[in-house]
């Protein structure tokens, strides 16, 4: 445990912009330094394979993702690409009128507006819990609650399917056990999406809590003690301390989770093929079928274009709301 | 460190305290059973025999431990060549993004030249960008190729991705200019101090982010969906999903795709268990900025 405090403090950004400050002590001054540690040859030397990589599996794709959104791409152009036509925005207009299209876009906001809050909010929980001193139950605790996040979602889904079986399933035979039944939760357009809205809780809380633990410890136990020592409630300690001065980590779990939960997939694929009734239809999964099922691809690249300028704003969005404001 | 500091302060807890500790215990394991129940869950059925799992009142223990699950798993499912399949291309993605995201953080970290600042920003901005965006153009362009069906298609997509990038250029920075420039002025190239110098100085750093890639890729789904065809080139979560969501070839067995689910979810989880301290150190790193 004392490594991971000691390499943590070593590495953050903060000892990269002191040490600027401590040139003079080198002598030479600002310009033999910059003659001397330019290093233009081995710098691009250096960054090229990520450059190739990112220009010819990024750049050009996004690119050729927002042009094909503006043709009639089929599955014919797969072999003869610019044979497509441009259509100019009928792609987008399509869009507009396409009722699987707004249920997807409904069915992902749903998932994103319950299901980030909720991966936050039991991520925070756990972390605060587990900080206040425990011992060392804590790494045991850590590991089980962490646990889902490295396990693959395709299998996860596929127990979970298992675990909401009406007949046989976990929750059913928990249920009888006390005299219950359980509804047929993924087959139940009410009960659907829910059901994997607390999966992808149960699978994701675990990062949040890593972060937001990571984040605790980084507050000074003299501002505590300080609280304390004036008389704070617990209550006064964890929202006059804890949470403002956690919020750096409160953006960057909130941007990443809302970011992942836009694009939700893997669960409503196995779990529930979108059923039932489209009441998991994602924009993910609507954008596979068009694109890989039908080979509408041109549609499917207008649609895969709605959801990343969601994604932007309300990125941005979230920027703009929980920065920092002491700064 | 902090955990002996947190003993001795429990000792001094007055009694309010202690019995918060109690209830701040209980709050933990019940979340810790919700959360190893599933699993559990999946290991007991998938030794359960089909009249266990099918029984009313449920079954919670197996009556009768069977392996017969995994025996039709491999018969309905070549899981070898799908664990070949998962593990070449982890592998390979883990061994691309160590080399080559070290070389940028290095670079970044450490070389000044011109483009370093915008270049620092296309690796950030790119965190951001999902892979879904880039499905399309990207099958377009493995199928014109021919790569369909290739490793080289599983493969090179990720094989630098942003996150290493970020990773390494902040362990990168905490190297002190002076060792760098020593070597520098002894006359040694670049490409030398990175591989004897740098190198070996971040070592935790390259551990961390040799799991998070690993994982990443042995879990990663959609891309590979899109670019095999051919069940032979499936990787374990490819494999696995075409499978449970196909009745036809489970005829309805849970057990058979708990037995699945298991051998999909078994490694990763050993992995975890086992080398846990450096997926905490990784993400908070990561995240702390």
């Amino acid at each position: 445990m004392s490594t991971t405090t000691a390499t943590r403090r070593g590495v953050p950004g903060r000892a990269g912009k002191v040490r600027p400050g401590a040139g003079p002590g080198k002598g030479a001054g600002p310009r033999r330094r910059d003659r001397l540690s330019v290093q233009n040859l081995p710098g691009w030397m250096f960054s090229t394979p990520f450059v190739a990589l990112f220009l010819t599996f990024m750049a050009v794709p996004i690119v050729a993702t927002l042009v094909m959104s503006f043709t009639d791409f089929g599955l014919t152009n797969v072999r003869d690409p610019f044979s497509t036509e441009f259509i100019g925005f009928e792609n987008y207009t399509r869009l507009l009128d396409d009722e699987r299209f707004t249920t997807a876009l409904f069915n992902t906001g749903y998932f994103v507006v319950l299901g980030v809050p909720l991966t936050v909010g039991a991520g925070l929980v756990a972390a605060v819990l587990l900080n206040s001193g425990i011992g060392r139950m804590r790494t045991f605790f850590r590991v089980g609650f962490y646990a889902p996040v490295v396990t693959s979602i395709v299998a996860v889904a596929v127990v979970w399917r298992f675990v909401l079986d009406p007949a046989d399933g976990l929750i059913s035979g928990l249920a009888s056990e006390v005299g219950l039944t359980s509804p047929d939760f993924l087959g139940s357009k009410a009960l659907a999406m829910p059901s994997l809205i607390i999966m992808a809780v149960w699978r994701n809380m675990g990062t949040a809590m890593v972060l937001f633990l990571a984040g605790l410890q980084g507050i000074p136990t003299e501002v505590r003690e300080a609280a304390r020592l004036d008389g704070a409630s617990m209550w006064q300690e964890f929202h006059r301390i804890t949470v403002p001065l956690l919020r750096p980590t409160m953006l960057y779990v909130c941007v990443m989770t809302t970011i992942g939960f836009l694009n939700v997939f893997e669960e409503p694929f196995v779990m529930t093929e979108g059923g039932p009734d489209n009441s998991t239809l994602t924009v993910s999964l609507d954008m596979y079928r068009e694109g890989f099922s039908f080979f509408h691809m041109g549609y499917a690249s207008a649609m895969a274009y709605v959801l990343f300028t969601v994604i932007l704003a309300i990125t941005l969005l979230q920027l703009r709301l929980l920065k920092d404001k002491t700064r | 460190m902090t955990a002996q500091v947190s003993d001795t302060a429990s000792r001094t807890l007055h009694k309010g305290e202690r019995s918060g500790r109690r209830l701040t215990l209980t709050a933990l394991w019940v979340g810790v059973v919700v959360m190893v129940t599933p699993f559990l869950w999946m290991v007991l059925s998938s030794f359960k025999s089909e009249r266990d799992l099918g029984a009313s009142p449920t079954v919670w223990i197996p009556d009768e431990w069977t392996l017969i699950h995994f025996r039709k798993l491999l018969d309905l499912l070549d899981m070898g060549s799908h664990f070949f399949n998962s593990t070449l291309v982890a592998t390979a993605v883990t061994g691309c993004n160590l080399v080559f995201c070290s070389m940028l953080g290095y670079a970044l970290a450490k070389l000044n030249f011109v483009g370093k600042r915008p270049l620092f920003g296309l690796v950030l901005g790119s965190l951001m960008v999902p892979h879904n965006l880039m499905l399309m153009p990207m099958f377009v362009m493995v199928s014109k190729m021919g790569l369909i069906d290739s490793y080289a298609a599983l493969i090179l997509p990720f094989a630098a991705g942003a996150f290493g990038v970020f990773l390494m250029r902040q362990f990168m920075s905490a190297i002190p200019d002076e060792l760098l420039e020593a070597a520098r002025i002894d006359g040694a190239g670049e490409w030398f101090i990175f591989w004897r110098i740098a190198m070996p100085l971040v070592k935790p750093a390259l551990a961390t982010l040799a799991i998070f890639t690993f994982l990443q890729s042995w879990n990663n789904f959609l891309w590979p969906l899109v670019a095999t065809n051919d069940p032979d080139k499936y990787t374990l979560p490819v494999a696995l999903a075409t499978f449970a969501i196909d009745p036809t070839k489970t005829n309805g067995s849970n057990g058979v795709l708990m037995a699945g689910a298991f051998l999909v979810v078994l490694p990763v989880l050993v992995v975890f268990i086992v080398l846990q301290r450096y997926f905490t150190q990784g993400i908070a790193t990561a995240g702390l900025k």
